[in-house]
């Protein structure tokens, strides 16, 4: 790195850290796919309704569509020699109808995917948001005051970490689904996204309030939280001030790799039918439905696959990007 | 006159998890034992010794950053002690630090601006003074005028400084709310020794210019030759020496000082080399510091006698002329003084 002009360059931390990310062509190549992502996702009903003519949450067996001058049954008789059953309609490759076929209830599987990843991108972002903001909290708390309430809660943090992350998820799910959660007055029925979007930021606390914890701790302990002290400067504002600012740039670099588990959490639940409920799709409820169909028309399962594969892996190098970005105290180190 | 800063039998304990699976047999380290010494306005005090011994805990304590396990701190003759934070913060302008690491001891986040004015924003300081903007903004210049950083600075961040200007923006800190007393832990030891050498004169000017009082720790000799008044020489976690910085220094008395003063490189290689002082092994454990004194282990002049008898912090006699020299030492190097002849003529 090039030695810097004091005299000249006038950079603040955030400054340095976005020119940084932005020089980073894996993280903006990441981010570039993410964002193309959200917006097809985004989008989703202007393709169902003005480009593809479908309705994805009606099943409808009987239909017929045309492609390439022809005209198909969505739903075709087995090819197996009994003629037992129905076979969907193979992928069209044609934007206008059935691009990824279609699935066991002759649904458009493309249209199906950009809703579905509506519901999984908005599930997996809010836990995110959820799980960082509770474990902020935790980790903030427990760092700070440190003592009993720091012991309180990481025993709590640690016999949640304690259990194996998916078996937790699914637990509280089967629980949940069944009955809905009843809490006061209020009850949440169970095809409401608030249960998984609850029930994957509850898992991921222990995940994020250690690190954020960490940081609270040196930061804590660190020469210029002392300074402030010795300059007489009230806990509340330590708080605020020093330590709060500093702390944020780990919650930043936590939330894209929170993001990406929590996607993958999502559509485990929704593969297991404790997630999503249909009709509504999500990535996961997609593979569910194309497991049956995995000899005849693969594609139902691998678009959504590939789907995560390619979110999660987006989301993960926008992660590590961040994190070498952000790492103030690195970069200012070798230049000072 | 009252010292403006006092410290009787200050010692700091710490709990150390030992071995077992739980960790249960725990030990006691001694960070501070049973310090005593007092400053009295306009003097600097120098501390030295080993990395290790100490002198940053004391520091600390002085200042109650840490909160000492035994013994008292007296501030302008006040017991501070055992006041609550809330209290502590109504002197701490009257009390500041400057730390050794000039990066770490600064906000990465803040600007200096921030930085330098948030003394004053929380103590609305000075009182009376009206606290608008301009009022800050005509303080930071003066505080950047008097630590020679340009007006230039205000806008930046800590990490686009040199070691040495950083350091500045520590001392012009401190100096925000008009200190009398400033602790500076080892202040330049983490500098290129061109900018030692101003930093040390910025420090001097600041005394004669503000009339402050310096507790100046360090681990080299020749800092401290440069800065101090007296000097107190710790050996894990106990003054062994002081005095004033002549008298301990051209005249050692603890064969601990002799050692530290002979490993000084000398600029210029005189023609009878001077015998040096080799100390043998390392520092032991303060969680098992040795029995009696606690340099026997390693002192060249060490009797039966000295692995038995902890050696108490006396005055030499005579006393010699400007400060009191104490030593805690059974057997002195000082010729001058109540010891065995065999010194005086070898």
């Amino acid at each position: 790195m090039s030695a810097t002009h004091p005299a000249t360059r006038r950079s603040g931390p955030w400054t340095t850290a976005m020119t940084t990310l932005l020089r980073d062509r894996a993280a903006m190549i990441a981010l570039a796919g993410l964002l193309l992502i959200i917006a097809a996702c985004v989008l989703a009903p202007v393709y169902a309704e003005d480009i593809a003519h479908t309705d994805p949450f009606q099943s409808d067996v009987a239909a017929t569509v045309m492609v390439h001058g022809q005209e198909l049954a969505v739903m075709q008789p087995n090819d197996n020699p009994l003629h037992l059953g129905l076979t969907p309609l193979a992928p069209t490759w044609h934007p206008s109808a059935y691009l990824l076929g279609a699935d066991s209830q002759g649904r458009d599987v493309m249209a199906r995917l950009l809703y579905g990843g509506r519901n999984s991108l908005l599930i997996s972002a809010a836990a995110t948001v959820l799980c960082i903001l509770m474990a902020a909290f935790v980790g903030i708390v427990s760092g700070f005051f440190g003592g009993v309430v720091d012991a309180a809660l990481s025993r709590l943090m640690d016999i949640m970490w304690a259990i194996p992350v998916y078996l937790f998820a699914i637990s509280l799910s089967i629980v949940t689904i069944s009955q809905g959660l009843r809490i006061g007055p209020f009850t949440i029925r169970s095809d409401n996204l608030l249960l998984p979007i609850g029930i994957i930021a509850l898992v991921y606390v222990p995940y994020a309030a250690r690190p954020i914890r960490g940081r609270v701790l040196t930061l804590r302990r660190s020469e210029f939280v002392l300074a402030a002290r010795g300059l007489g400067v009230p806990r509340g504002r330590i708080l605020l001030r020093d330590i709060l600012p500093n702390v944020s740039s780990t919650l930043i670099v936590l939330a894209p790799l929170l993001m990406a588990l929590a996607m993958l959490a999502e559509s485990a639940l929704s593969f297991l039918s404790i997630g999503v409920q249909a009709p509504a799709a999500s990535w996961g409820t997609i593979i569910q439905d194309g497991q049956g169909l995995i000899y005849t028309r693969p594609m139902v399962a691998i678009a959504p696959g590939l789907a995560i594969v390619l979110t999660v892996l987006a989301l993960n190098i926008l992660g590590d990007g961040l994190r070498d970005a952000l790492d103030v105290r690195e970069t200012s180190r070798r230049r000072g | 006159m009252t010292p403006i800063i006092e410290a009787r039998s200050l010692g700091k304990h710490y709990r150390v998890a030992g071995g077992g699976l739980f960790g249960q047999s725990r030990r006691t380290l001694r960070a501070l034992d049973n310090v005593s010494l007092h400053v009295m306005p306009g003097e600097t005090l120098g501390i030295v010794g080993e990395s290790g011994c100490g002198k940053s805990t004391l520091g600390r304590c002085l200042l109650r950053l840490t909160q000492s396990s035994s013994g008292r701190v007296l501030f302008e003759g006040e017991d501070i002690t055992t006041r609550s934070e809330r209290a502590l913060r109504r002197l701490r302008p009257r009390m500041q630090m400057v730390f050794q690491d000039s990066y770490a001891s600064l906000n990465p986040r803040r600007r200096i601006a921030d930085l330098l004015s948030e003394p004053m924003r929380v103590h609305r300081q000075p009182s009376g003074a009206p606290h608008d903007r301009s009022f800050i903004a005509q303080r930071l210049r003066d505080l950047l005028d008097l630590t020679g950083l340009p007006i230039s600075a205000l806008d930046r961040y800590p990490h686009e400084f040199s070691g040495g200007q950083r350091q500045r923006i520590n001392i012009a800190r401190a100096l925000a709310l008009q200190p009398s007393l400033i602790v500076a832990d080892e202040p330049v030891s983490a500098l290129d020794v061109s900018i030692q050498a101003q930093i040390i004169n910025l420090f001097t000017d600041l005394r004669e210019t503000l009339g402050l009082t310096y507790i100046f720790i360090a681990h080299d000799l020749s800092v401290v030759r440069q800065i101090a008044s007296s000097v107190a020489v710790m050996y894990l976690g106990a003054i062994v020496e002081r005095g004033g910085t002549d008298s301990v220094l051209h005249a050692p008395a603890h064969p601990y000082t002799a050692a530290l003063i002979t490993a000084v490189p000398e600029p210029v290689v005189s023609a009878g080399a001077r015998s040096r002082v080799i100390l043998k092994g390392d520092v032991p454990s303060p969680v098992s510091p040795p029995p009696g004194c606690r340099f026997h282990t390693r002192c060249p002049k060490a009797e039966a006698r000295c692995s038995v008898e902890i050696p108490a912090l006396r005055p030499l006699v005579p006393a010699p002329d400007e400060a009191l020299h104490e030593v805690a030492c059974h057997y002195p190097l000082h010729p001058a003084s109540n010891v065995p002849d065999r010194y005086a003529t070898g």
